[in-house]
This record gives C-alpha cells, structure tokens and sequence, in this order.
C-alpha cells in the first residue's frame, strides 16, 4: 500500500508544482508594457471599446483577482482569443500539439530504444572499438544542438541525397486520414490507410532522428556506465560462479537494475526534448505547436504564448510522473524509501 | 572520502603543491587538453576579433554585391553571404556575442543560485527550505528553452534580454546542486562544532559549507558556458536574441537556412563553430570535473 502513498504523494506535489507554473506564466503574460485590451482591438479602435473590452477583460481589477479570473478560465480550457490566428487559444492548440506530441513521441521512442541498445553495446564491448567508436560519437551527440543536427540531416539525407522528405506531416498526393487523436501515424492505423501510415512514419524520420540524437547519446552513456558498474558486482559473479549462461545474466539480473537511472533521466531528456522540438519544426516546416509557439512569440500574442507554456508545462508533469511511477516499480528501494519530511 | 579533504581552506604552500598535482590529474586525459586549447583559441579570436578576422568591416552592416554568395574559396575561407560578407570573420566577432552572453548570464545567475541553495540546505527541515525547493521545483518544471522564449518574446528582442531572459531560468541549477551538498555538509562535525562554538549562521553558511561546494560549482559553471551559449544562440536562431546585422552565431545559421543546399557554406560553418564552442567548453568541463573529483555534477 506504501506505493499508493508515493503516488499520491508525488501526484499532488506536482499539482502545487503547476499552480506555481501558472503563476510564473501569468506574472511573464503581465510584465509586458502595454494595455493588453489595446493591443487586442488594435490602435485605431475608440477609447469606450478599449474600456469596456478592458472591464470584460478584468484589466480594471488587482492582479490577483485577474489571476484568479485567468486561472478559472484556463482550468475550463479557456485560454483566451489568439492576436494572430483570431481563434480561440484552446482550438489553436488542439490543432496543432498533436503534430509536436507526434514527433516528441517518436524521438522518444528511438531516444529509449537506440540509448539503451548502444548502451549496453558499449557495455559488452568495453574499451574494445565498438565501444571506443560509440563512446565519441555519443559525445558529438551530447555537445550538438538539435537544430544543427536537423540542418545537416536536411542538407545531407534530404536535400543532397534526396533519400527523404524535407517538409511537413505528409507527402502532398496523400490524403490525410480522419483526425481521431490527431497523430497522424496512429489515425491512419486505425483507419486501415497504410499508405499514409508509412509516408508519415517516412515524414517522422529525419526530424524525429534529429530531435533524439542528444537524449540518444545522454541514455546510452548513462545505460553503458551503469551497466559495466553493475558486471562488476558481487552478484553478477556468484551467478557465473553457478554456471548461469552469460545471456541469461544480461537479460534476468543485470537489464533491470542497470536501466533505472536510464528511465529516470529519459523523463528529463523529454523536457529537452519538447524544447527543441520547437527549433526542428521550424527547419522541417513541421505544423506543430512550436511553430505556432514561435510565430506567437515574434507577434508578443500572449494568451497564445502562455497557452504553449502552460501546454508544455503539463505534458511535461505528466510524464515525470509517468516515468516516477515506472522508476518505483522497477525499483522497490525508491518506492519503500521513507520519504523526505517523515 | 569525508569532505573537508577538498583543497581551498589550506595554506598557499601547499596550494601550490596542490596546483601541480591537479595539473597532472587535468592533463592525464588528452580530450581535457583538446578541451582546454579550443577554449583559449576561442576566447582569443574573440578578444582580438578585430586584429584576427580577415575582414573586420564585414561584421556589422557591409555590403559588398560583387563578392557575394561565394564559395569557400582562398580569399573568403568560409565563403560569403548572400550580401559579400566573408564568413569567417563574422564567425570570430560571433565568438564575441556567445561568450558574453555565457559570462553575464552565469555571473548573474551563480551568486543568487548558490546563496538560496546555501540557505535551503541549511535551513534543512523548515519551512524556509520548502519554500525555496519548491520554488526552484516549479522553474525547473519547463524547460528553460520554452520559458526563456516567452520572456524573450514579452520583452524587446536583442542580446540583452535574452541574457536577462536565460539567467531567470538558469539559478534553480545552481540552487538544486549546492541545495544538495549543502544537506549533506550541514551534519558534518566542522559544522556541528562551529556552531557549538556559538558562530553566526552567516558564518557557517558562507565559511563552513560554501568552501567546501566550490568544486562542483566551478566544474557546473565550466558544463553550463557550453549550456548558456547554446541556448543563447537558439534563441538567436528564432530571431529573439542577437539581432542581424550584428553577427551572432545562431542568426547567421538561421540567416543561411533559405539558401540551402545551393549556398550551404552560409549555414554549415557557423553551426559548425557552435559546435566547436559548446564541445569546447564541455571537454574543459569533463577534465575540471576529473580533477576536483566533483563527482556530483
């Protein structure tokens, strides 16, 4: 039952954890110099609309109720009328998160599955080439920025090879499936429509590659060192000593343990992750939220700025959570540890 | 190992005993050496940017339509831009702009950064820590990049709000980590003792447990240049950092981006100095953390 408690417990720290955020955002969609009722209706508009917008608008009460109003909003999904796309925030981002969450998924997956297989590559072959050769060009992986990585993917597979796709969700003949949850990938498995899986799975390649290659570097680092500290333990030896064959070991005693702080650091890399995701788009002219993110930014539209951080914000949460709970089932000592304040 | 053991609180003498021995631990490892030339070689191209790049004019409004777009070739190494401008040399006054933005940011962002870390871990159990834990809780909840973007984009875009915007999101690192030493140095018996002895808190705050966080705050600092720099120059990327003409690194490869594949030199080579600058700093980094044995970072 203690596991129950440490979910609990870590849901509702995350919960405080988001109000704070939504604080931070409505403080930074504040500061900005400017009657934001003004800039709505735009300059030329009478002084009585600008009153009357601002009274609707709460502009004429203290901050704290105008955050107050704002938070009530935005917990009913309300974030308020976009200065750019005149839509309502909220609609705005349902079009256009899924593409990100699309890609941020996809560079996840290969973010975890190609980290943990080189890792434990590098780990099998330590200090032989294999691992040598792995080992720096992880550490290219670390230092390079995504967008650099999208550019020379661009320039390479997309544009001197023209192996790939350089632009968008999917090709231009293809018709899109029906939007069920909006990942395109998905839609058309469920709509039976394989060409149109594949050439967005086509689509995904390059960028997802391009957004992953950091966390894919970071998480096979981290798999390589944990997994040749754990060899070199005692239990490690007593199960060879017992004539248990060396891929059983791999598979049964050493994958487990060794991939704990793998997961717990995949959680962060996915902040990252969703950060970045915001300059690959714009090299990918990906339809996504970063791309809207950006577009609003330059135009200082900013119930659509603090939509996109407030969005980020929560997925981020959410899958710190996810990957906590993961973490504490994979591991009894965090889950059964006595907590901090006990 | 207890932790008193790390240098810093001894006597100059064996300070200097000390600096040798480091030496050897740094230099032990080639890629810190590597790590360490490409830092200098970039800080000098930075400061004597106007004597060493081959065409000073070039780095702020030239234009030169005769020479323009390009190829590298022997007069412009890195070829031109699209309006004559060489390339290489608006890459070392380029330098110019990520170091600064790296050193503002992290002498803005340490001091406060350290000393709530320092309070937090001293404070352990009360409702001073909690506050403060949480607060950097929510900060660290996005990531920088997408906070530092909105307050970028409510503020005028140029190299001085972003540092501003970067060092906003950058002090809860620095408090997490000397949050973390400083819990753990806050039971050890030095400090038992000088409190025992009746000393300040701002003593033992600032002269028992700070000297004994130094190391892994120098070796973070070394890690985050690299960090700040790159996000500096994504910033710039989207067009809310360093402003064209002027050259930053990151608004020249975004600057390129429309004349790829035909004119990729314009592109390619400043991202490849970016590149350069953040492994740069992350060698420099790896061999500070090696011999401070600042394992924590």
């Amino acid at each position: 039952m203690r596991f129950i408690t440490f979910i609990v417990r870590r849901v509702v720290h995350s919960i405080f954890v988001l109000l704070g955020l939504s604080i931070v955002i409505f403080v930074i969609s504040r500061i900005m110099p400017g009657n934001p009722a003004r800039m709505a209706v735009g300059p030329r508009a009478p002084q009585y609309v600008i009153d009357e917008l601002s009274r609707q608008m709460h502009l004429d009460e203290p901050l704290h109720v105008q955050y107050y109003y704002w938070l009530r909003d935005a917990l009913h999904g309300d974030l308020g009328m976009s200065l750019v796309t005149r839509r309502p925030v909220a609609d705005d981002m349902k079009e256009f998160f899924p593409a990100t969450l699309e890609l941020t998924l996809f560079a996840g997956f290969i973010m975890a599955g190609g980290g943990i297989f080189i890792g434990i590559l590098s780990a099998r072959h330590k200090d032989k080439w294999i691992d040598n050769l792995l080992r720096i060009i992880s550490y290219l992986g670390v230092v390079t920025p995504s967008f650099i990585f999208a550019i020379f993917f661009l320039l390479l597979f997309g544009m001197a090879l023209n192996w790939m796709p350089t632009m968008g969700r999917l090709s231009p003949g293809v018709s899109p499936p029906p939007t069920i949850t909006g990942l395109i990938t998905v839609d058309s498995l469920l709509s039976g429509n394989l060409t149109a899986f594949f050439d967005a799975l086509w689509h995904l390649i390059l960028p997802g590659i391009a957004l992953a290659m950091g966390g894919l570097a970071q998480e096979s680092r981290i798999t390589r060192s944990t997994m040749s500290d754990n060899l070199t333990k005692d239990y490690i030896a007593s199960a060879r000593s017992l004539g248990i064959p060396e891929g059983v070991i791999m598979r049964k005693f050493l994958l487990k343990p060794s991939l704990i702080p793998t997961i717990s650091i995949l959680g962060l890399d996915f902040a990252g992750t969703m950060a970045n995701a915001f300059l690959v788009e714009v090299i990918f002219n990906w339809p996504g939220s970063s791309r809207y993110g950006i577009n609003t930014m330059l135009r200082k539209d900013l119930n659509a700025i603090a939509g996109v951080v407030l969005t980020m914000g929560v997925v981020f949460i959410v899958v710190n959570i996810v990957v906590d709970i993961v973490v504490g089932l994979l591991d009894p000592r965090i889950r059964l540890a006595p907590q901090r304040g006990e | 190992m207890t932790v008193q053991a790390k240098s810093l609180a001894l006597p100059k003498s064996k300070m200097i005993e000390n600096l040798g021995r480091n030496w050897y631990k740094f230099s032990r490892n080639p890629m810190s050496i590597v790590g360490l030339c490409t830092v200098l070689l970039v800080v000098f191209l930075a400061v004597f940017a106007p004597l060493v790049a081959p065409y000073p004019k070039h780095a702020g409004k030239f234009v030169d339509f005769a020479n323009a777009s390009l190829p590298p070739c022997r007069r412009y190494l890195f070829g031109t831009d699209v309006i004559g401008r060489d390339i290489l040399s608006r890459i070392f006054f380029g330098f110019r702009f990520s170091l600064t933005m790296g050193v503002v940011v992290l002498s803005l962002v340490v001091p406060p950064g350290v000393t709530l870390g320092l309070i937090a871990g001293y404070s352990q159990g009360t409702w001073i820590e909690t506050v403060i834990m949480r607060i950097t809780d929510i900060f660290l909840a996005v990531p920088p990049l997408v906070l530092a973007l909105a307050i970028c984009s409510v503020l005028t875009p140029n190299l001085f709000n972003a540092m501003i915007a970067v060092s906003l999101m950058w002090w809860p690192w620095y408090t997490r980590l000397v949050y973390g030493l400083a819990s753990t140095l806050r039971n050890e018996f030095f400090v038992n003792s000088a409190e025992a002895l009746g000393a300040s808190k701002f003593h033992i705050i600032f002269k028992e447990i700070l000297p004994n966080c130094i190391s892994p705050i120098f070796t973070k600092m070394s890690l985050d240049m690299a960090w700040v720099i790159l996000l500096g120059a994504s910033l710039s990327f989207v067009g809310l950092g360093v402003q064209p003409p002027k050259p930053g690194l990151g608004t020249m490869v975004s600057g390129g981006r429309n004349y790829l594949p035909e004119q990729w030199w314009i592109s390619v080579f400043p991202a490849l100095a970016i590149v350069v600058v953040v492994l740069g700093f992350n060698l420099l980094g790896d061999g500070l953390r090696d011999m401070l044995a600042a394992e924590e970072v």
